[in-house]
């Protein structure tokens, strides 16, 4: 296997070691509202009706508890295939738009590589990462530096999620729902999102997309999520020609 | 359980894995770069805090669908506490964390708000 040698290589990298260790510990924070969500998604899971061997393998590889815990409800009430797909299609759209970005960093990477390493980029990997680094690579391939503090991040966080979601399902009669656990996570996802709010065009998208999240929070599947992001675009891109930053 | 039934929860487990692995990659997925127009890529950078705090927004203000019509609720102030802490503290992602955990546990379980 050509990747086996290349690998050992860049993990012998003092530079990768260094960005490594600096990922495990950047994460640390981020890592409570994974945790945490970890949980709740897995008492969820337990809770639901369904057999063990089905949430075992969800819970390991499915590995995204929004789409987790909205589409649970559906496959134990029995629900067409497609409203299953198009609602985890809709909770996952936020993930299309990250994909943009880890273009510009992994692009030239080989399609294999690229799928692994945005399959284990959740949301706190993808915060975290795009704050440290917030300028990609000339040329789409990622430095040892940027590689291993990719890693470092998302196999914390993959870890924290796997621990968190096993001990949910196993132990979810000793979790007390007064904990309140699942808004930790929503705690988690605002932390990391106010570092991202670097301009003032950024902030007046940002703002107009949470107004227009809450006003059309009713609609279904997760919609509004679509309808927050379309307007970010649009008012951003009118601010960004009022202002002009950078 | 029925065949058919365990059938249909394999599927919908195999079609979300699959909906994972194609919509973190979307963009990945070419060798080739996408071709958009350079308007849209320019406003996508505007998308993906829009798309976080889409998660959160509704999650704080709302409570069974319905706008929050009492301020003592643990989740305001859980907030309110963590963008202070935020402000005064920058680009600390932990300790905004915990001080919005730390407010929210204190109020609901010291004082058993919703």
């Amino acid at each position: 296997m050509k990747a086996g040698p290349a690998w050992r290589a860049a993990v012998d990298d003092p530079a990768w070691r260094h960005a490594f260790a600096q990922g495990r510990r950047d994460i640390a924070g981020a890592a409570i509202g994974t945790l945490a969500m970890g949980l709740v998604a897995g008492v969820a899971m337990a809770k639901s009706g369904v057999g063990l061997g089905v949430i075992l393998a969800m819970s390991l590889l499915v590995f995204a508890s929004a789409s987790q815990l909205a589409c649970l409800p559906l496959i134990a009430a029995g629900a067409p295939l497609w409203v299953i797909v198009a609602t985890a299609c809709v909770l996952n759209l936020r993930f299309v738009v990250f994909s943009v970005s880890w273009r510009r960093y992994f692009g030239h990477h080989r399609r294999s590589q690229r799928m692994l390493l945005a399959y284990l980029a959740g949301d706190p990997v993808y915060a975290q990462f795009v704050q440290r680094h917030p300028q990609p690579p000339a040329a789409g391939q990622a430095t040892p530096q940027q590689q291993g503090y990719f890693l470092g991040l998302a196999l914390t966080n993959w870890a924290a999620w796997h621990i968190a979601s096993l001990a949910g399902i196993f132990l979810a009669d000793a979790i007390p729902a007064a904990w309140g656990l699942r808004f930790i996570g929503v705690l988690a996802l605002l932390a990391l999102a106010l570092p991202m709010l670097t301009d003032r065009a950024v902030r007046c998208s940002a703002l107009a997309a949470g107004a227009v999240a809450l006003a059309t929070a009713s609609w279904p599947m997760g919609l509004n999520v679509v309808a927050a992001i379309a307007t970010a675009v649009v008012a951003g891109t009118w601010a960004d020609r009022r202002w002009s930053p950078r | 359980m029925h065949l058919g039934h365990a059938l249909y929860v394999w599927l919908a487990v195999g079609a979300l894995v699959g909906v994972t692995v194609l919509t973190r990659s979307f963009f990945l997925l070419p060798d080739g770069e996408p071709k958009l127009p350079g308007w849209l890529w320019r406003g996508l950078r505007h998308a993906p805090v829009a798309a976080l705090l889409a998660m959160v927004v509704p999650d704080v203000f709302l409570s069974n669908g319905r706008l929050l019509s009492d301020w003592h609720d643990a989740r305001l102030f859980a907030v309110g506490a963590a963008l202070a802490y935020y402000l005064v503290r920058r680009n600390d992602v932990a300790g905004t964390i915990l001080v919005g955990t730390g407010t929210l546990m204190l109020l609901r379980l010291g004082f058993g708000w919703p």
